[in-house]
């Protein structure tokens, strides 16, 4: 597809259905639409730019993959059993697909979409993060209480390091050097010396951690507590918790505010917190640690991944088997898409 | 010893050697064999708790204490509880406990006391003068009363882990008692709540006579009224339907069951109240109008069920499994949670103290995550867990309530029970 090409799409995927609730009649917003179309490219607006955007369907045992061009699932793959935690490899040639119920990591090829091989993960794999030099693999096993550290290219395990109770969510600093593993039922975010394999420091948060995500530049890893409701921000140098961030929203039950995926743009001032079934997502001045914004996404909104630019930030929408697409630049959601059963996790590529 | 005790014991050492491996914490090998032991020769316990604990960790005794009492056998094989009821559920919190106590030098142990309630008074007695402050309970309401009176001077907390009277959460309410276990009260509200959910608003109550039984009427009439259903017809089963074993047996039944529930008025489901299951499960497929049955059987209300999959709860379940070699009961379940309660509190007052550990478990702060989705926590009105609480067929999990639209100021979970407004305690009311 041609740039100009790219960019008619999207004008059309994107804002004629914005301009249809608008204005009521399709015929007239389809018209209205178009008009805009021309007014844009007049204007010289850059279109989105195409990126593959991959997304793990719970129940139905696939994958999505989404053009983040046309905003449509462009193909499903079918994968291993119960696929939940989803990334690339540094290279972006490989598809790392937790597939829990096979109690494997499945590798895909990203180009040819094939099955490479599997990964030795240890029992019932959830999520994983990649070390940023590329090669070591840290999974945690939700239901042995360890994460498992394995060689992407040997396909072997190098560690096992014990945790606390149900560990789910992994963060690893910019420079590698310190992992952070949340444990669901003990209420911690584990310390981990990367270098060592062994806890360094154990911080405890609000229940059911969820996820752990260092800022870009490495000085702060906000942790997500599913039922305690809350965000801590933690110092990684000093494990002091420097902010604990609460969410309200009116006509939403303080309980059904979870929050679980959380993201962190790359030039550091936004962050956003998927809330679970309070089906919204909170956007966070990370200079204030204030809420700026709820943004409705989907039902029981769990992870989260932005696009290589920035721009774009997709949600996986648990229980509606949806994705929303927020515009982050305008704090706006753009639309949903319609994926597979139970959609768990993302992650878009650079391609 | 039969060969389901041993299987469960091995799971316990696996366990341990499992934790060990990964914490090489040397205390935890005795207080294990500890648990392990107590299964076999609970005499021992006491002596062989002093002797392990290294004096650097915090210790937290926590006794089990279950009423041995003369119950008639369920009507079906499949309702057999297992050996280690309740046990089982306590030993996976205390290894949780203990998985989060490492990291905070804190070690959590377990004895198991079953015994005749006499017995079980007196035993337990005997270990709160020993120091030890957290009793979690399985008993009927008279030993419930009886122990909660006796300690009543001491620096005990009380869970009551067994018994659903509502009578334990009012006008009997202690003040060293919290209750795991639902009422009776949360229990009808929530199926009150479907079924008006569900429009099936005119009810047929069928009620066993004993007075458990008739408690649970009790509870079906107030939900009845709370949430706009009505019962259009009620029976008492007096109903002798003989011991439950025999040759044949299913020819008579087929023949009194329709004629038990002949004369109706037009009524949408049948609400069985018969807790120990001596007839309610004779009801299903044999009454005389073709209608669903719910309440004590058919669709019931419970605080866990072994094939619950939501929230995480799959992880939990395969914990219990490989631990147990069985499935999770509802009381395997209401032991975890209070054994839970005691370590969460532990962890979060950073403190083995008994004191700190009561303060922060009744406090506003103190929040469980318990594999139901939500928050738990105790009502300060009566020391009633809140939670939401399952609708299920034996198989499956059919509904969760509260149920949409049914609201409340504060928190939906106290759609279910006896609510601060109405609530008749007065030993909560004046701490």
């Amino acid at each position: 597809m041609r740039p100009h090409q790219q960019c008619f799409a999207w004008l059309r995927a994107v804002i004629a259905p914005h301009l249809s609730a608008h204005l009521g009649a399709p015929g007239k917003s389809r018209a209205f639409a178009w008009a805009l179309t021309f007014a844009v490219l007049g204007a010289g607006v850059s279109p989105l730019k195409a990126y593959t955007v991959y997304v793990t369907n719970e129940k139905d045992n696939t994958v999505s993959i989404i053009d983040s061009s046309k905003l449509e699932v462009v193909k499903t793959i079918k994968v291993g059993q119960r696929p939940r935690g989803i990334t690339l490899s540094k290279d972006q040639k490989w598809l790392l697909i937790c597939t829990s119920d096979d109690n494997t990591v499945q590798v895909w090829d990203t180009e040819t979409l094939t099955f490479v091989k599997t990964l030795p993960s240890g029992p019932d794999p959830e999520l994983f993060i990649l070390h940023p030099a590329g090669n070591r693999l840290y999974i945690a096993n939700e239901d042995d209480n360890i994460i498992t550290v394995v060689d992407v290219a040997e396909s072997t395990v190098l560690a096992e390091i014990a945790v606390g109770v149900e560990p789910e969510g992994l963060g690893i600093s910019p420079d590698g050097g310190l992992l952070v593993a949340t444990s669901e039922t003990t209420n911690m975010a584990h310390f981990i010396d990367t270098a060592t394999h062994t806890i360094i420091d154990n911080v405890l948060v609000d229940s059911r951690p969820r996820v752990a995500e260092f800022t870009p530049d490495g000085s702060q890893v906000w942790v997500s507590a599913e039922i305690g409701g809350k965000v801590s921000v933690i110092d990684p140098k000093s494990r002091k918790i420097l902010a604990k961030i609460a969410f309200e929203i009116p006509g939403v039950t303080a309980d059904a505010i979870q929050p679980v995926g959380v993201r962190i743009s790359r030039n550091g001032k936004l962050a956003f917190v998927a809330l679970g079934p309070a089906n919204r997502v909170a956007v966070i001045d990370t200079a204030t640690f204030k809420v700026e914004k709820y943004l409705l996404v989907g039902q029981r909104v769990w992870q989260l991944a932005f696009t290589p630019d920035d721009k774009l930030l997709f949600t996986t929408n648990g229980t509606s088997n949806d994705v929303s697409v927020i515009d982050v630049e305008k704090l706006r959601v753009l639309r949903s898409i319609r994926v597979g059963r139970y959609p768990w996790g993302v992650v878009v590529a650079g391609h | 010893m039969p060969l389901r005790r041993n299987a469960a014991r091995n799971a316990v050492l696996d366990g341990t050697l499992r934790t060990l491996r990964a914490s090489g914490a040397h205390g935890l090998i005795c207080s294990c064999l500890l648990i392990a032991t107590q299964l076999a020769f609970p005499a021992m316990a006491a002596s062989q708790q002093s002797a392990s604990q290294p004096a650097a960790r915090q210790q937290v005794a926590i006794v089990l204490a279950r009423e041995r009492r003369e119950l008639p056998p369920p009507l079906s094989l499949l309702d057999l509880p297992a050996a280690d009821d309740a046990v089982a559920g306590a030993q996976l919190a205390i290894n949780d406990n203990n998985t989060t106590g490492r990291f905070l030098k804190q070690e959590f142990s377990l004895e198991v006391i079953q015994a005749v309630a006499d017995d079980l008074l007196r035993d337990v007695d005997a270990r709160v003068r020993q120091g030890v402050s957290f009793i979690v309970l399985d008993a009927s309401p008279p030993t419930v009363l009886a122990l909660a009176d006796r300690l009543k001077d001491r620096n005990v907390l009380i869970l009551n882990a067994g018994a659903n009277a509502d009578q334990l959460r009012d006008e009997g309410c202690r003040r060293n008692v919290v209750h795991t276990a639902p009422s009776r009260g949360m229990l009808a509200d929530a199926l009150a709540q479907y079924l008006v959910w569900k429009r099936w608003r005119r009810w047929f109550l069928v009620a066993g006579a004993d007075a458990d039984d008739q408690a649970f009427a009790d509870a079906v009439r107030r939900g009845a009224k709370r949430f706009g259903a009505k019962i259009v017809q009620e029976r008492t089963f007096t109903l002798d339907p003989g011991n439950r074993r025999a040759d044949g047996g299913h020819e008579q039944i087929q023949e009194q069951i329709p004629a038990f529930t002949q004369n109706v008025p037009d009524y949408d489901v049948l609400v069985v109240a018969d807790e120990a299951g001596q007839f309610g499960d004779y009801l299903p497929y044999r009454s005389w109008d073709a209608r669903p049955v719910a309440g004590t059987q058919g669709l019931v209300a419970t605080s866990w069920h072994p094939a619950l999959e939501q929230w995480g709860a799959t992880q939990f379940q395969n914990r219990f499994l490989r631990l147990a070699n069985r499935p999770m009961r509802a009381l395997d379940y209401n032991v975890w949670v209070a054994v839970r309660s005691i370590g969460e509190a532990a962890t979060r007052a950073r403190s083995a103290t008994a004191n700190d550990i009561i303060a922060y478990l009744r406090s506003e702060e103190f929040e469980l995550a318990a594999f139901k989705g939500r928050k738990l926590s105790y009502r300060s009105w009566n020391g009633q867990l809140r939670q939401p609480i399952l609708l299920a067929t034996p198989k499956l999990t059919v509904t969760v309530s509260p149920q949409p639209g049914f609201l409340h100021p504060t928190s939906e979970l106290d759609t279910l029970g006896s609510d601060k407004p109405e609530s008749l305690c007065k030993a909560y009311a004046s701490p």
